[in-house]
Protein backbone atom coordinates (compact mmCIF):
# COMPACT_ATOMS: atom_id res chain seq x y z
CA UNK A 1 0.00 0.00 0.00
CA UNK A 2 2.75 2.42 0.96
CA UNK A 3 4.57 1.50 -2.20
CA UNK A 4 1.48 2.42 -4.17
CA UNK A 5 1.04 5.76 -2.38
CA UNK A 6 4.68 6.54 -3.00
CA UNK A 7 4.28 5.92 -6.72
CA UNK A 8 1.12 7.96 -6.70
CA UNK A 9 2.92 10.95 -5.19
CA UNK A 10 5.75 10.61 -7.68
CA UNK A 11 3.18 10.40 -10.45
CA UNK A 12 1.21 13.44 -9.32
CA UNK A 13 4.32 15.62 -9.13
CA UNK A 14 5.39 14.58 -12.64
CA UNK A 15 1.80 14.90 -13.79
CA UNK A 16 1.47 18.46 -12.56
CA UNK A 17 4.43 19.39 -14.77
CA UNK A 18 2.67 17.76 -17.73
CA UNK A 19 -0.47 19.65 -16.79
CA UNK A 20 1.32 23.01 -16.87
CA UNK A 21 2.69 22.31 -20.35
CA UNK A 22 -0.54 20.78 -21.62
CA UNK A 23 -2.47 23.96 -20.76
CA UNK A 24 -0.37 25.94 -23.21
CA UNK A 25 -1.08 23.48 -26.03
CA UNK A 26 -4.76 23.55 -25.33
CA UNK A 27 -5.04 27.34 -25.00
CA UNK A 28 -3.23 27.96 -28.27
CA UNK A 29 -5.36 25.31 -29.92
CA UNK A 30 -8.40 27.10 -28.54
CA UNK A 31 -7.64 30.43 -30.17
CA UNK A 32 -5.81 29.36 -33.34
CA UNK A 33 -6.81 25.71 -33.88
CA UNK A 34 -3.28 24.48 -34.33
CA UNK A 35 -0.72 22.60 -32.24
CA UNK A 36 2.30 24.66 -31.32
CA UNK A 37 4.98 22.00 -31.49
CA UNK A 38 7.62 24.48 -30.32
CA UNK A 39 5.90 24.56 -26.93
CA UNK A 40 8.16 21.89 -25.40
CA UNK A 41 11.19 23.98 -26.27
CA UNK A 42 9.80 27.00 -24.44
CA UNK A 43 9.71 24.61 -21.48
CA UNK A 44 13.43 23.90 -22.04
CA UNK A 45 14.29 27.60 -22.30
CA UNK A 46 12.37 28.11 -19.06
CA UNK A 47 14.64 25.64 -17.28
CA UNK A 48 17.79 27.22 -18.70
CA UNK A 49 16.63 30.73 -17.75
CA UNK A 50 16.13 29.51 -14.21
CA UNK A 51 19.62 28.05 -14.12
CA UNK A 52 21.23 31.25 -15.40
CA UNK A 53 18.99 33.39 -13.22
CA UNK A 54 20.02 31.40 -10.18
CA UNK A 55 23.75 31.66 -10.85
CA UNK A 56 23.34 35.40 -11.54
CA UNK A 57 21.73 35.94 -8.16
CA UNK A 58 24.36 33.83 -6.42
CA UNK A 59 27.22 35.71 -8.08
CA UNK A 60 25.69 39.13 -7.43
CA UNK A 61 26.28 38.54 -3.74
CA UNK A 62 22.75 39.59 -2.80
CA UNK A 63 21.66 37.93 0.38
CA UNK A 64 18.15 36.60 0.10
CA UNK A 65 16.30 33.83 1.86
CA UNK A 66 16.09 30.64 -0.22
CA UNK A 67 12.37 30.88 -0.82
CA UNK A 68 12.77 34.39 -2.23
CA UNK A 69 15.56 33.25 -4.54
CA UNK A 70 13.33 30.43 -5.76
CA UNK A 71 10.44 32.85 -6.30
CA UNK A 72 12.57 35.38 -8.19
CA UNK A 73 14.08 32.64 -10.36
CA UNK A 74 10.66 31.17 -11.13
CA UNK A 75 9.21 34.58 -12.01
CA UNK A 76 12.18 35.41 -14.18
CA UNK A 77 11.91 32.21 -16.14
CA UNK A 78 8.15 32.65 -16.59
CA UNK A 79 8.73 36.17 -17.94
CA UNK A 80 11.41 34.89 -20.32
CA UNK A 81 9.03 32.11 -21.40
CA UNK A 82 6.19 34.56 -21.99
CA UNK A 83 8.39 36.87 -24.06
CA UNK A 84 9.74 33.98 -26.10
CA UNK A 85 6.24 32.62 -26.72
CA UNK A 86 4.86 35.93 -27.96
CA UNK A 87 7.97 36.51 -30.05
CA UNK A 88 7.62 33.09 -31.73
CA UNK A 89 3.99 33.87 -32.51
CA UNK A 90 4.83 37.30 -33.94
CA UNK A 91 7.72 36.15 -36.11
CA UNK A 92 6.74 32.64 -37.15
CA UNK A 93 2.96 32.16 -36.96
CA UNK A 94 1.35 35.56 -37.44
CA UNK A 95 2.59 36.00 -41.01
CA UNK A 96 0.91 32.67 -41.81
CA UNK A 97 -2.46 33.54 -40.23
CA UNK A 98 -4.37 33.30 -43.52
CA UNK A 99 -2.52 30.22 -44.73
CA UNK A 100 -3.64 26.59 -44.41
CA UNK A 101 -3.18 25.23 -40.92
CA UNK A 102 -0.77 22.59 -42.12
CA UNK A 103 1.67 25.32 -43.13
CA UNK A 104 1.65 26.70 -39.61
CA UNK A 105 2.01 23.22 -38.13
CA UNK A 106 5.11 22.50 -40.19
CA UNK A 107 6.49 25.91 -39.28
CA UNK A 108 5.99 25.03 -35.61
CA UNK A 109 8.10 21.91 -36.06
CA UNK A 110 10.73 24.11 -37.73
CA UNK A 111 10.71 26.56 -34.83
CA UNK A 112 11.04 23.64 -32.43
CA UNK A 113 14.13 22.29 -34.21
CA UNK A 114 15.57 25.79 -34.42
CA UNK A 115 15.26 26.32 -30.67
CA UNK A 116 16.72 22.90 -29.90
CA UNK A 117 19.78 23.27 -32.10
CA UNK A 118 20.43 26.90 -31.25
CA UNK A 119 20.14 25.72 -27.65
CA UNK A 120 22.74 23.06 -28.34
CA UNK A 121 25.02 25.66 -29.95
CA UNK A 122 24.71 28.10 -27.07
CA UNK A 123 24.34 25.85 -24.03
CA UNK A 124 26.31 22.84 -25.30
CA UNK A 125 24.98 19.33 -25.80
CA UNK A 126 26.04 17.86 -22.48
CA UNK A 127 23.47 17.79 -19.68
CA UNK A 128 24.04 20.35 -16.96
CA UNK A 129 23.30 20.12 -13.30
CA UNK A 130 20.31 22.15 -12.19
CA UNK A 131 20.71 24.02 -8.89
CA UNK A 132 18.47 23.05 -5.98
CA UNK A 133 16.03 25.92 -5.74
CA UNK A 134 14.14 24.14 -3.05
CA UNK A 135 16.13 22.46 -0.34
CA UNK A 136 15.65 18.78 -0.91
CA UNK A 137 14.77 17.04 2.29
CA UNK A 138 12.47 14.37 3.40
CA UNK A 139 9.41 15.68 5.17
CA UNK A 140 9.42 12.52 7.16
CA UNK A 141 6.62 10.26 6.30
CA UNK A 142 4.33 7.55 7.29
CA UNK A 143 6.06 4.23 7.62
CA UNK A 144 8.10 3.73 4.50
CA UNK A 145 6.28 6.54 2.67
CA UNK A 146 8.65 9.37 1.89
CA UNK A 147 7.44 12.88 1.14
CA UNK A 148 10.09 14.97 -0.56
CA UNK A 149 9.98 18.71 -0.09
CA UNK A 150 10.63 19.21 -3.81
CA UNK A 151 7.71 17.07 -4.89
CA UNK A 152 5.32 18.70 -2.47
CA UNK A 153 6.41 22.20 -3.48
CA UNK A 154 6.06 21.35 -7.18
CA UNK A 155 2.53 20.03 -6.68
CA UNK A 156 1.45 22.97 -4.51
CA UNK A 157 2.91 25.71 -6.70
CA UNK A 158 1.55 24.06 -9.85
CA UNK A 159 -1.86 23.92 -8.21
CA UNK A 160 -1.56 27.60 -7.38
CA UNK A 161 -0.67 28.46 -10.96
CA UNK A 162 -3.65 26.48 -12.24
CA UNK A 163 -5.93 28.42 -9.88
CA UNK A 164 -4.40 31.66 -11.10
CA UNK A 165 -4.97 30.65 -14.71
CA UNK A 166 -8.56 29.75 -13.97
CA UNK A 167 -9.10 33.15 -12.37
CA UNK A 168 -7.65 34.91 -15.41
CA UNK A 169 -9.74 32.92 -17.88
CA UNK A 170 -13.01 33.06 -15.96
CA UNK A 171 -12.91 36.43 -14.21
CA UNK A 172 -11.03 38.95 -16.32
CA UNK A 173 -11.96 40.84 -19.45
CA UNK A 174 -8.98 39.33 -21.26
CA UNK A 175 -10.13 35.86 -20.22
CA UNK A 176 -13.61 36.54 -21.53
CA UNK A 177 -12.18 37.66 -24.85
CA UNK A 178 -10.01 34.52 -24.99
CA UNK A 179 -13.08 32.38 -24.53
CA UNK A 180 -15.04 34.41 -27.06
CA UNK A 181 -12.22 34.17 -29.58
CA UNK A 182 -11.96 30.42 -29.20
CA UNK A 183 -15.72 30.05 -29.70
CA UNK A 184 -16.02 32.31 -32.72
CA UNK A 185 -13.16 34.51 -33.95
CA UNK A 186 -15.34 36.46 -36.38
CA UNK A 187 -17.95 37.30 -33.78
CA UNK A 188 -15.24 38.27 -31.29
CA UNK A 189 -13.76 40.70 -33.82
CA UNK A 190 -17.24 42.14 -34.41
CA UNK A 191 -17.53 42.84 -30.68
CA UNK A 192 -14.39 44.95 -30.88
CA UNK A 193 -11.89 42.33 -29.67
CA UNK A 194 -8.44 42.99 -31.09
CA UNK A 195 -7.72 39.40 -32.02
CA UNK A 196 -3.99 39.92 -32.44
CA UNK A 197 -3.63 41.19 -28.88
CA UNK A 198 -5.61 38.26 -27.47
CA UNK A 199 -3.60 35.74 -29.48
CA UNK A 200 -0.31 37.27 -28.25
CA UNK A 201 -1.59 37.22 -24.69
CA UNK A 202 -2.62 33.58 -25.01
CA UNK A 203 0.82 32.59 -26.28
CA UNK A 204 2.45 34.56 -23.49
CA UNK A 205 0.32 33.01 -20.80
CA UNK A 206 0.73 29.45 -22.09
CA UNK A 207 4.47 29.89 -22.52
CA UNK A 208 4.89 31.28 -19.00
CA UNK A 209 3.22 28.13 -17.65
CA UNK A 210 5.47 25.93 -19.81
CA UNK A 211 8.53 27.77 -18.48
CA UNK A 212 7.34 27.19 -14.93
CA UNK A 213 6.88 23.53 -15.86
CA UNK A 214 10.47 23.50 -17.07
CA UNK A 215 11.73 24.84 -13.75
CA UNK A 216 9.74 22.21 -11.83
CA UNK A 217 10.80 19.36 -14.09
CA UNK A 218 14.44 20.41 -13.72
CA UNK A 219 13.99 20.62 -9.95
CA UNK A 220 12.65 17.07 -9.87
CA UNK A 221 15.37 15.57 -12.09
CA UNK A 222 18.22 18.02 -11.42
CA UNK A 223 19.67 17.87 -14.91
CA UNK A 224 18.86 19.90 -18.02
CA UNK A 225 19.89 19.79 -21.67
CA UNK A 226 18.69 21.44 -24.89
CA UNK A 227 16.59 18.42 -25.86
CA UNK A 228 14.90 18.01 -22.50
CA UNK A 229 11.68 19.50 -23.89
CA UNK A 230 11.10 16.94 -26.62
CA UNK A 231 9.57 14.07 -24.67
CA UNK A 232 7.75 16.07 -21.96
CA UNK A 233 6.45 18.27 -24.77
CA UNK A 234 5.07 15.28 -26.67
CA UNK A 235 3.60 13.82 -23.52
CA UNK A 236 1.96 17.06 -22.51
CA UNK A 237 0.46 17.20 -25.99
CA UNK A 238 -0.90 13.70 -25.39
CA UNK A 239 -2.20 14.85 -22.01
CA UNK A 240 -4.04 17.71 -23.72
CA UNK A 241 -5.61 15.32 -26.22
CA UNK A 242 -6.42 12.87 -23.43
CA UNK A 243 -8.30 15.55 -21.49
CA UNK A 244 -9.94 16.99 -24.59
CA UNK A 245 -8.03 19.47 -26.72
CA UNK A 246 -9.24 23.03 -26.20
CA UNK A 247 -10.70 22.24 -22.77
CA UNK A 248 -8.63 23.80 -19.96
CA UNK A 249 -9.66 21.53 -17.05
CA UNK A 250 -9.14 18.61 -19.44
CA UNK A 251 -5.51 19.52 -19.96
CA UNK A 252 -4.89 19.65 -16.22
CA UNK A 253 -6.67 16.35 -15.65
CA UNK A 254 -4.96 14.68 -18.61
CA UNK A 255 -1.55 15.83 -17.36
CA UNK A 256 -1.98 14.41 -13.89
CA UNK A 257 -3.50 11.16 -15.19
CA UNK A 258 -0.68 10.64 -17.65
CA UNK A 259 1.98 11.35 -15.02
CA UNK A 260 0.42 8.88 -12.62
CA UNK A 261 -0.06 6.13 -15.23
CA UNK A 262 3.48 6.49 -16.45
CA UNK A 263 4.94 6.35 -12.96
CA UNK A 264 2.83 3.35 -12.01
CA UNK A 265 4.01 1.45 -15.08
CA UNK A 266 7.62 2.08 -14.09
CA UNK A 267 6.98 1.33 -10.43
CA UNK A 268 5.20 -1.93 -11.11
CA UNK A 269 7.14 -2.96 -14.20
CA UNK A 270 8.09 -6.31 -12.65
CA UNK A 271 4.56 -7.12 -11.56
CA UNK A 272 3.04 -6.02 -14.86
CA UNK A 273 5.73 -7.70 -16.89
CA UNK A 274 6.37 -4.50 -18.83
CA UNK A 275 10.02 -3.41 -18.88
CA UNK A 276 10.34 0.02 -17.28
CA UNK A 277 11.94 1.29 -20.48
CA UNK A 278 8.45 1.16 -21.97
CA UNK A 279 7.27 4.14 -19.92
CA UNK A 280 7.29 6.39 -22.98
CA UNK A 281 5.42 3.81 -25.03
CA UNK A 282 2.61 3.95 -22.47
CA UNK A 283 1.94 7.59 -23.26
CA UNK A 284 1.80 7.01 -26.98
CA UNK A 285 -0.35 3.93 -26.54
CA UNK A 286 -2.81 6.13 -24.65
CA UNK A 287 -2.76 8.61 -27.52
CA UNK A 288 -3.59 5.86 -30.01
CA UNK A 289 -6.37 4.48 -27.83
CA UNK A 290 -7.89 7.92 -27.25
CA UNK A 291 -7.81 8.76 -30.94
CA UNK A 292 -9.43 5.42 -31.74
CA UNK A 293 -12.15 5.35 -29.13
CA UNK A 294 -12.78 8.87 -27.82
CA UNK A 295 -11.15 11.44 -30.09
CA UNK A 296 -12.78 14.33 -28.22
CA UNK A 297 -10.91 13.34 -25.04
CA UNK A 298 -12.22 12.78 -21.53
CA UNK A 299 -13.82 16.18 -20.99
CA UNK A 300 -14.26 17.23 -24.61
CA UNK A 301 -17.69 17.43 -26.14
CA UNK A 302 -18.33 16.75 -29.76
CA UNK A 303 -20.19 19.90 -30.73
CA UNK A 304 -21.98 20.50 -33.92
CA UNK A 305 -21.91 23.92 -35.46
CA UNK A 306 -25.38 25.39 -35.46
CA UNK A 307 -26.10 27.44 -38.51
CA UNK B 1 -23.85 58.63 -42.16
CA UNK B 2 -22.45 55.77 -44.22
CA UNK B 3 -21.19 56.31 -47.74
CA UNK B 4 -19.98 53.39 -49.80
CA UNK B 5 -18.35 54.40 -53.03
CA UNK B 6 -17.56 52.11 -55.98
CA UNK B 7 -16.80 49.16 -53.73
CA UNK B 8 -15.07 46.19 -55.34
CA UNK B 9 -14.43 42.90 -53.58
CA UNK B 10 -12.86 39.79 -55.06
CA UNK B 11 -12.53 36.28 -53.67
CA UNK B 12 -9.40 35.14 -55.45
CA UNK B 13 -10.10 35.71 -59.13
CA UNK B 14 -13.86 35.79 -58.66
CA UNK B 15 -15.30 39.25 -58.36
CA UNK B 16 -18.08 39.39 -55.81
CA UNK B 17 -18.87 43.10 -55.93
CA UNK B 18 -18.63 45.38 -58.96
CA UNK B 19 -18.47 49.03 -58.03
CA UNK B 20 -21.28 48.99 -55.48
CA UNK B 21 -22.19 52.44 -54.21
CA UNK B 22 -24.74 53.20 -51.56
CA UNK B 23 -25.46 55.64 -48.79
CA UNK B 24 -27.30 55.29 -45.55
CA UNK B 25 -28.74 58.45 -44.02
CA UNK B 26 -28.93 58.96 -40.28
CA UNK B 27 -32.12 57.89 -38.57
CA UNK B 28 -33.58 55.64 -41.24
CA UNK B 29 -33.81 51.97 -42.03
CA UNK B 30 -32.13 51.10 -45.29
CA UNK B 31 -32.44 47.70 -46.94
CA UNK B 32 -30.38 45.70 -49.38
CA UNK B 33 -32.50 43.10 -51.10
CA UNK B 34 -31.47 40.56 -53.68
CA UNK B 35 -31.24 36.87 -54.39
CA UNK B 36 -28.66 34.46 -53.00
CA UNK B 37 -25.20 35.36 -54.23
CA UNK B 38 -26.13 38.91 -55.15
CA UNK B 39 -23.42 40.27 -52.88
CA UNK B 40 -25.48 41.46 -49.92
CA UNK B 41 -23.49 39.69 -47.23
CA UNK B 42 -20.22 40.53 -48.95
CA UNK B 43 -21.18 44.21 -48.90
CA UNK B 44 -21.76 44.13 -45.14
CA UNK B 45 -18.57 42.15 -44.52
CA UNK B 46 -16.60 44.68 -46.55
CA UNK B 47 -18.09 47.58 -44.59
CA UNK B 48 -17.33 46.03 -41.20
CA UNK B 49 -13.77 45.09 -42.13
CA UNK B 50 -14.21 41.31 -42.23
CA UNK B 51 -13.58 41.24 -45.95
CA UNK B 52 -10.75 43.07 -47.69
CA UNK B 53 -11.83 45.65 -50.21
CA UNK B 54 -9.84 45.65 -53.47
CA UNK B 55 -10.95 49.13 -54.53
CA UNK B 56 -13.44 51.81 -53.65
CA UNK B 57 -14.05 53.41 -50.29
CA UNK B 58 -16.21 53.21 -47.19
CA UNK B 59 -16.80 56.40 -45.20
CA UNK B 60 -18.54 56.43 -41.85
CA UNK B 61 -19.54 59.73 -40.21
CA UNK B 62 -17.21 61.51 -42.61
CA UNK B 63 -14.22 59.32 -41.84
CA UNK B 64 -12.57 56.91 -44.25
CA UNK B 65 -12.75 53.45 -42.66
CA UNK B 66 -11.87 51.36 -45.73
CA UNK B 67 -9.94 48.22 -44.77
CA UNK B 68 -9.56 49.13 -41.11
CA UNK B 69 -9.46 46.04 -38.87
CA UNK B 70 -12.93 45.08 -37.56
CA UNK B 71 -12.28 46.07 -33.94
CA UNK B 72 -11.41 49.63 -34.95
CA UNK B 73 -14.59 49.92 -37.00
CA UNK B 74 -16.64 48.67 -34.03
CA UNK B 75 -14.96 51.31 -31.87
CA UNK B 76 -16.39 53.99 -34.19
CA UNK B 77 -19.95 52.83 -33.52
CA UNK B 78 -20.62 50.68 -36.56
CA UNK B 79 -21.88 47.27 -35.46
CA UNK B 80 -22.58 44.23 -37.56
CA UNK B 81 -24.88 41.36 -36.61
CA UNK B 82 -23.48 38.71 -38.94
CA UNK B 83 -25.30 36.13 -40.98
CA UNK B 84 -26.00 33.02 -38.93
CA UNK B 85 -26.06 35.11 -35.73
CA UNK B 86 -22.67 33.89 -34.47
CA UNK B 87 -23.54 34.08 -30.82
CA UNK B 88 -21.03 32.57 -28.39
CA UNK B 89 -22.71 29.23 -27.88
CA UNK B 90 -20.76 28.14 -24.79
CA UNK B 91 -21.14 31.45 -22.95
CA UNK B 92 -24.25 32.39 -21.01
CA UNK B 93 -26.76 34.90 -22.30
CA UNK B 94 -25.40 37.49 -19.87
CA UNK B 95 -21.80 36.83 -20.88
CA UNK B 96 -22.80 37.25 -24.51
CA UNK B 97 -24.30 40.64 -23.68
CA UNK B 98 -21.18 41.55 -21.74
CA UNK B 99 -19.11 40.74 -24.82
CA UNK B 100 -21.29 43.19 -26.72
CA UNK B 101 -20.21 45.92 -24.33
CA UNK B 102 -16.59 44.85 -24.69
CA UNK B 103 -15.23 48.26 -25.68
CA UNK B 104 -17.32 50.30 -23.26
CA UNK B 105 -15.83 51.77 -20.12
CA UNK B 106 -19.00 53.16 -18.50
CA UNK B 107 -19.59 50.29 -16.08
CA UNK B 108 -22.72 51.61 -14.37
CA UNK B 109 -24.48 52.29 -17.66
CA UNK B 110 -23.65 48.82 -18.91
CA UNK B 111 -25.66 47.38 -16.03
CA UNK B 112 -28.58 49.63 -16.95
CA UNK B 113 -28.34 48.53 -20.56
CA UNK B 114 -28.62 44.88 -19.51
CA UNK B 115 -31.98 45.78 -18.00
CA UNK B 116 -32.95 47.67 -21.11
CA UNK B 117 -32.16 44.64 -23.28
CA UNK B 118 -34.20 42.40 -21.02
CA UNK B 119 -37.14 44.80 -21.31
CA UNK B 120 -36.76 44.84 -25.06
CA UNK B 121 -36.49 41.04 -25.25
CA UNK B 122 -38.17 39.60 -22.11
CA UNK B 123 -37.40 36.05 -23.25
CA UNK B 124 -33.72 36.76 -22.77
CA UNK B 125 -34.25 37.69 -19.14
CA UNK B 126 -35.77 34.26 -18.48
CA UNK B 127 -32.66 32.71 -19.98
CA UNK B 128 -30.08 35.07 -18.48
CA UNK B 129 -27.90 32.38 -16.89
CA UNK B 130 -28.46 29.80 -19.60
CA UNK B 131 -25.75 28.82 -22.06
CA UNK B 132 -26.60 30.58 -25.31
CA UNK B 133 -26.30 27.43 -27.44
CA UNK B 134 -29.45 26.07 -25.80
CA UNK B 135 -31.60 28.95 -27.06
CA UNK B 136 -33.99 28.54 -29.97
CA UNK B 137 -33.11 30.10 -33.32
CA UNK B 138 -35.36 33.09 -32.72
CA UNK B 139 -33.99 33.67 -29.23
CA UNK B 140 -30.47 33.44 -30.57
CA UNK B 141 -31.31 36.11 -33.12
CA UNK B 142 -32.72 38.32 -30.36
CA UNK B 143 -29.54 37.75 -28.39
CA UNK B 144 -27.39 38.61 -31.40
CA UNK B 145 -29.27 41.89 -31.86
CA UNK B 146 -29.22 42.70 -28.14
CA UNK B 147 -25.51 41.91 -28.01
CA UNK B 148 -24.83 44.38 -30.80
CA UNK B 149 -27.05 47.00 -29.15
CA UNK B 150 -24.94 46.64 -25.98
CA UNK B 151 -22.15 48.28 -27.97
CA UNK B 152 -24.29 51.45 -28.27
CA UNK B 153 -24.01 51.59 -32.05
CA UNK B 154 -24.60 54.63 -34.21
CA UNK B 155 -25.32 52.34 -37.12
CA UNK B 156 -26.48 48.75 -36.84
CA UNK B 157 -26.04 46.36 -39.75
CA UNK B 158 -28.24 43.27 -39.69
CA UNK B 159 -27.57 40.35 -41.99
CA UNK B 160 -30.61 38.14 -42.65
CA UNK B 161 -32.29 38.42 -39.26
CA UNK B 162 -35.13 36.17 -40.50
CA UNK B 163 -32.90 33.27 -41.56
CA UNK B 164 -33.98 29.95 -40.06
CA UNK B 165 -36.50 31.46 -37.68
CA UNK B 166 -40.14 30.54 -37.10
CA UNK B 167 -42.34 32.91 -39.17
CA UNK B 168 -44.17 34.14 -36.09
CA UNK B 169 -40.91 35.26 -34.48
CA UNK B 170 -39.70 36.91 -37.68
CA UNK B 171 -42.44 39.50 -37.44
CA UNK B 172 -41.73 40.03 -33.73
CA UNK B 173 -38.05 40.60 -34.45
CA UNK B 174 -38.82 43.06 -37.23
CA UNK B 175 -41.10 44.96 -34.87
CA UNK B 176 -38.21 45.22 -32.42
CA UNK B 177 -35.94 46.51 -35.16
CA UNK B 178 -38.48 49.22 -35.97
CA UNK B 179 -38.84 49.96 -32.25
CA UNK B 180 -35.13 50.57 -31.65
CA UNK B 181 -34.98 52.61 -34.84
CA UNK B 182 -37.84 54.87 -33.74
CA UNK B 183 -37.11 55.12 -30.05
CA UNK B 184 -33.34 55.21 -29.95
CA UNK B 185 -33.01 56.95 -33.29
CA UNK B 186 -30.72 54.14 -34.32
CA UNK B 187 -29.80 53.96 -37.99
CA UNK B 188 -30.19 50.49 -39.47
CA UNK B 189 -28.76 48.86 -42.57
CA UNK B 190 -30.68 45.68 -43.23
CA UNK B 191 -29.89 42.80 -45.53
CA UNK B 192 -32.80 40.52 -46.13
CA UNK B 193 -34.02 37.83 -48.50
CA UNK B 194 -37.55 38.37 -47.31
CA UNK B 195 -37.83 41.49 -49.45
CA UNK B 196 -41.51 41.90 -48.71
CA UNK B 197 -41.05 42.39 -45.02
CA UNK B 198 -37.81 44.31 -45.35
CA UNK B 199 -39.20 46.92 -47.73
CA UNK B 200 -42.27 47.28 -45.55
CA UNK B 201 -40.24 48.53 -42.58
CA UNK B 202 -37.59 50.43 -44.54
CA UNK B 203 -37.43 53.98 -45.75
CA UNK B 204 -34.96 53.36 -48.57
CA UNK B 205 -33.82 50.31 -50.48
CA UNK B 206 -31.25 48.95 -52.87
CA UNK B 207 -31.71 45.94 -55.10
CA UNK B 208 -28.52 44.00 -55.70
CA UNK B 209 -27.96 41.53 -58.49
CA UNK B 210 -24.71 39.64 -59.11
CA UNK B 211 -22.60 42.23 -57.40
CA UNK B 212 -24.24 45.29 -58.95
CA UNK B 213 -26.81 47.77 -57.71
CA UNK B 214 -29.79 47.19 -60.01
CA UNK B 215 -32.28 49.66 -58.55
CA UNK B 216 -32.31 52.10 -55.70
CA UNK B 217 -35.17 54.19 -54.46
CA UNK B 218 -37.53 54.95 -51.61
CA UNK B 219 -38.85 51.70 -50.24
CA UNK B 220 -42.47 52.40 -51.23
CA UNK B 221 -41.38 53.23 -54.78
CA UNK B 222 -39.41 50.00 -54.99
CA UNK B 223 -42.39 48.03 -53.78
CA UNK B 224 -44.46 49.54 -56.53
CA UNK B 225 -41.83 48.82 -59.20
CA UNK B 226 -43.21 45.97 -61.36
CA UNK B 227 -39.81 44.46 -62.03
CA UNK B 228 -38.96 44.37 -58.34
CA UNK B 229 -42.39 42.91 -57.64
CA UNK B 230 -41.90 40.21 -60.20
CA UNK B 231 -38.37 39.24 -59.22
CA UNK B 232 -38.33 39.69 -55.45
CA UNK B 233 -41.82 40.13 -54.10
CA UNK B 234 -43.34 37.16 -55.83
CA UNK B 235 -46.22 39.22 -57.17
Amino acid sequence: MNEFLQQLINGISLGSVYALIALGYTMVYGVLRFINFAHGDVFMIGAFSAMFGHSLIKRSGLVMPDWLVALVVLTLSMVVGALLGTLIEKLAYKPLRERPRLTVLITAIGVSLLLEYVGQLVFGAAPRGFPSLIESKSLGGFGSLQLSSVQITVVLVSGGLLMGLRAIVMRTRMGLSMRALSLNPTAAALMGVNTNVVISFTFGLGSALAAAGGVFYASLYQAIDPFMGVLPGMKAFIAAVLGGIGVLPGAALGGVLLGVLETLVVGYSKVLGIPSGFRDAVAFLILILILLFKPTGLLGKAHREKV
Amino acid sequence: MLEVDCLEVAYGSIRALHRVSLRVDAGGICTLVGANGAGKTTTLRAISGLQRVSSGSVRFCGENITNLPPHEIVARGLLHVPEGRMIFTNLTVLENLRMGAYLRKDKSFIEKDFDFMFELFPRLREREKQVAGTLSGGEQQMLAIARALMGRPKLLMLDEPSLGIAPLLVRAIFEKIVEVNRELGLTVLLVEQNAHLALEVSSYGYVLETGNVLFQDRADVLRANPRVQEAYLGA
